[in-house]
């Protein structure tokens, strides 16, 4: 079962730096929910793949009873959606008004903040 | 429930016993406090008046935290505070060493200043989209990462500055910030997913979070276990967010955007977030691959230094001047991590400490340069040395601080490592470092002249120069000065922190022993 689920990691993070690496903004946006979705399979590949029983002690035991699904990567993975969700929502708003206000959505010609030939600073006075 | 049906458990080996007393509430308070006054500020988002003196309150407050942590842990050593009673290394653990306590008094101090630099800088628009509670959400995020514990949750703190630094950066929505943004928010995302990565092949081997607990954990798996590729994706992660070459673009693509008063809190606080990320992770966690990659490291910080000093030569707009000289600070400190002896350490730690006084107040004052003389450009600026002979004064002074001369601060952590990169006969860092001083003179050396001693320009229209505030705007500055003046005259107090800090992190034993011994924990 790992095996399998570390091929389509594999496969998500190829497709991700793939998009990622692309002028436009919308493909590094897709690049990056695919890239956010590549960790939370990470994380919970990491934290080893067990038969879907509760880890819950059974009343009157001190200790679980057999092996159990690790609790651990499900809140740690929970956490990222929750953090990567919000991320990419801003990211996306910021790409729309970026769009509006600069007119592209080509990162090569987002020259705003640092103009193309600003020229030397004073060499003397 | 039946009592009689119920076994009798000792919890004493999984919980802590008893109630924390109530100073030892200091270890949560420096984020705890930015944080409920955050949501006291969302509160009262439309009465905007409110808004400075209440986040002034609550950040004087969170400083007195910070203080009284940082003398109980000189007095006591590390202090360790666990959520929810669950013994480390199953709750997550506050864990408040030297080297934290020093950064997270620091990096609070300046967010005070900030917070009244503010009261002039951003007007009543900016404070009712928030600036007040990002700059509390953002410092209670640093904080949390200065002192947290635990790796996962270091993410978390990452997380929250990095968004609360997004608020900060697009407030105004000019043409040029929405830019700036773009680069900064992708880039910023990608390196902490990095770090999200890496966390999750860490967890994947050692199967604790803990940060005590992997670094107890490390020596065994060292044999069997892939740490060198989760060192080096550390290093990829955390030098990306310190804006190590060649990571650094998104640096200089934003931080000359928004606020001025912004622009000194990222450059006084973010990337020495990521600088003291690597040096909790090369030195507590993995010291022996930090032996391994100590030649990456400092071939990484030789380009740092001189590029980062290269590249400010090159620029008109002061701040980005600013912003390439807080790369190549960057680049100062990472070779005090390569060489990696305590004393390169120290020096590492009092730079740290030193750059975040300095490039806030070098920022502050480029916001008071375009105050006095309508304009951030070398074109424009000039005759300031008449008009302003205070604003000269201070400007001089961080000037010789930042390059490493006398009287401020920056001498003292530059000897430090000098002594330790001779000690360690890394020549090349010894000259690099060297190097890079003298051109950060020349550059700083270069907006004085140019702004304060080179006549006013008649081409020059200046529109909207104004008076500078005595309090919001010399007030901040010289109260940055003080610690500063400090360091650079009496360093001794300073130096023995930065020494302790060094210690601890040279030492992982104490580290450790600081969180599991009290408790005797498995």
């Amino acid at each position: 079962m790992e095996t399998a689920l570390t091929g389509i990691v594999g496969l998500f993070y190829a497709v991700a730096i793939y998009l990622m690496l692309s002028k436009h903004i919308i493909r590094v946006l897709l690049g990056i929910a695919i890239f956010g979705n590549a960790v939370n399979l990470t994380i919970f590949t990491a934290g080893r793949v067990l038969r879907e029983v509760p880890p819950i002690i059974a009343e009157g035991k001190t200790v679980l009873d057999a092996v159990t699904a690790n609790p651990l990567p499900q809140a740690l993975i929970l956490t990222a959606i929750v953090i990567s969700f919000s991320f990419f929502a801003f990211l996306l708003v910021l790409a729309y008004r970026a769009y509006q206000e600069l007119g592209t959505d080509d990162t090569d010609e987002m020259r705003i903040a640092e103009p193309k030939g600003e020229g030397l600073p004073p060499l003397g006075y | 429930m039946a009592a009689e049906t119920s076994v009798p458990v000792d919890t004493s080996a999984a919980f802590v016993q008893g109630a924390t007393s109530l100073i030892d509430w200091a270890v949560i308070a420096p984020v705890a406090l930015p944080i409920l006054g955050g949501a006291l500020l969302l509160m009262v988002r439309h009465r905007t008046r409110l808004h400075g003196a209440l986040a002034f309150g609550v950040l004087a407050a969170a400083l007195a935290a910070c203080l009284v942590l940082l003398w109980r842990v000189m007095g006591e050593g590390t202090q360790v505070m666990t959520m929810g009673r669950w013994l480390p290394p199953y709750g997550i653990t506050f864990q408040a060493d030297m080297l934290g306590a020093a950064f997270a008094t620091a990096a609070t101090f300046v967010t005070t200043a900030a917070a009244v630099f503010a009261l002039r800088d951003i007007d009543a628009t900016g404070r009712r989209y928030g600036f007040y509670p990002f700059l509390l959400l953002m410092i209670a995020g640093v904080n949390g990462a200065f002192l947290t514990g635990d790796i996962f949750n270091l993410y978390v703190w990452f997380e929250v500055f990095v968004i609360s630094s997004f608020g900060l950066l697009i407030l105004g929505s000019e043409r040029r910030q929405i830019d700036g943004a773009v680069k900064y928010a992708v880039l910023n995302l990608i390196a902490t997913t990095v770090f999200l990565i890496t966390t999750g092949y860490l967890y994947g081997v050692f199967g604790t979070l803990n940060m005590a607990d992997i670094a107890r954990k490390a020596e065994g798996l060292r044999a069997s276990g892939p740490l060198m590729t989760i060192a080096t994706l550390y290093l990829l992660a955390f030098g990306m967010k310190a804006a190590a070459f060649p990571l650094n673009f998104w640096l200089p693509a934003s931080y000359h955007t928004p606020r001025i008063v912004t622009s000194a809190m990222f450059g006084g606080l973010l990337t020495k977030v990521g600088v003291y990320a690597l040096l909790r992770t090369f030195t507590t966690l993995f010291p022996v691959e930090r032996a391994v990659l100590a030649d990456a490291i400092a071939v990484v910080a030789v380009l740092t230094m001189l590029l980062g000093v290269l590249g400010a030569l090159a620029q008109t707009d002061i701040r980005r001047t600013i912003g390439f000289v807080v790369i190549s600070g960057i680049g100062t400190m990472l070779a005090g991590l390569a060489i990696g002896s305590p004393l390169a350490l120290t020096g590492t730690v009092l730079y740290a400490i030193h750059s975040i006084l300095i490039m806030t107040a070098l920022y502050l004052v480029a916001g008071l340069m375009r105050e006095a003389g309508g304009s951030f450009s070398l074109h424009e600026l000039g005759g300031l040395y008449r008009s302003h002979p205070l604003l000269a004064a201070m400007m001089l002074a961080l000037m010789l601080s930042a390059a490493g001369l006398p009287p401020l601060s920056g001498l003292w952590p530059k000897v430090v490592l000098v002594k330790a990169a001779i000690a360690g006969e890394a020549w090349w860092l010894t000259g690099a470092i060297l190097v890079s001083s003298v051109l950060t003179t020349v550059v700083l050396g270069r907006v004085f002249a140019l702004s304060f001693w080179r006549p006013e320009q008649v081409s020059a229209s200046r529109p909207d120069t104004r008076r500078i505030d005595p309090v919001a705007g010399y007030g901040t500055v010289l109260a940055l000065l003080v610690p500063a003046l400090w360091i650079g005259l009496w360093p001794e107090p300073f130096l023995r922190i930065a020494e302790t800090a060094a210690a601890g992190l040279a030492d992982p034993a104490s580290y450790i022993g600081s969180v599991f011994s009290a408790q005797g924990g498995s």
